[in-house]
């Protein structure tokens, strides 16, 4: 697998979820991803970015578009450096919130994509890596 | 300050959302729906998001807290003009916005708003 085209974003505020919204939707056209499936890669880069914001304090988040042989694809990887999230399983559950929010970021963004990985440790912050394949 | 325009049309408030909008823009257009509602009385609240790409669980908690305040207040909300794809996503996303009357497009979002009216006390038709 070959990683084609990269670049990374800073994650300050929630304007730049904004922006890295419009940022993944124009790089899944470019894979040619179907409305659907650029939709979702979208929607879970939003909740995501805006995990990193709003509980890591601020992140980056690095757009890579994948070559598999006949498969293309796109890998976003969130980081942080935040206080971390000391229980990942309970985090990743729907309904579990400390934002006051749904409590559906983790998890919602997890079924919206085909791979879903995530490494959190308290007091060393997140990385969150999710990939869509065409 | 950058807000969303809330039209009034009789007894109703008219929304149309035109941007990809960041979290404070969303509690904007809540806290001024809800400050309209209030003020002028209105009977039925109508949002067309036909122009969003995507409602994520933040843009969905928003609909979800107008819906019910605007209940509070006596007024119904329908959103209108979904697109398929958003659909789709948020169904995925684990969001089904109860609680929120949804519409295909603003006609029938306006006829559900009008049918109200045509309950036997006038009053909010569950």
């Amino acid at each position: 697998m070959a990683v084609i085209k990269h670049e990374s974003r800073t994650l300050r505020d929630t304007e730049d979820v904004v922006r890295v919204r419009q940022a993944v939707r124009e790089w899944a056209i470019a894979c040619g991803f179907s409305l659907v499936d650029q939709t979702k890669i979208v929607t879970a880069a939003s909740e995501l970015a805006r995990n990193a914001v709003l509980h890591g304090g601020g992140g980056t988040v690095r757009l890579e578009a994948l070559n598999d042989g006949a498969r293309r694809g796109l890998r976003l990887v969130f980081e942080d450096q935040g206080p971390g999230i000391p229980d990942v399983t309970q985090a990743l559950r729907d309904g579990y919130t400390t934002g006051g929010g749904l409590g559906l970021g983790l998890g919602g963004a997890r079924r919206l994509v085909n791979q879903f990985d995530i490494d959190s440790r308290p007091g060393t912050g997140t990385r969150v890596v999710i990939t869509r394949w065409k | 300050m950058e807000r969303i325009p809330i039209l009034k049309m009789g007894d109703n408030l008219l929304v149309s959302i035109q941007v990809d909008m960041h979290d404070r823009l969303a509690m904007t257009l809540q806290d001024d729906l809800t400050a309209r509602i209030a003020e002028t009385r209105a009977r039925g609240v109508l949002i067309d998001i036909s122009a969003l790409e995507i409602v994520d669980s933040f843009i969905g908690r928003m609909l979800g807290n107008i819906a019910a305040m605007a209940r509070v207040l006596d007024a119904r909300t329908v959103v209108v003009g979904m697109r398929p794809a958003v659909a789709i996503t948020l169904v995925e996303l684990g969001l089904s916005l109860p609680g929120v009357r949804t519409a295909l497009n603003v006609e029938k979002g306006m006829e559900l708003i009008g049918s109200r009216a045509a309950g036997p006390d006038g009053r909010h038709q569950a």
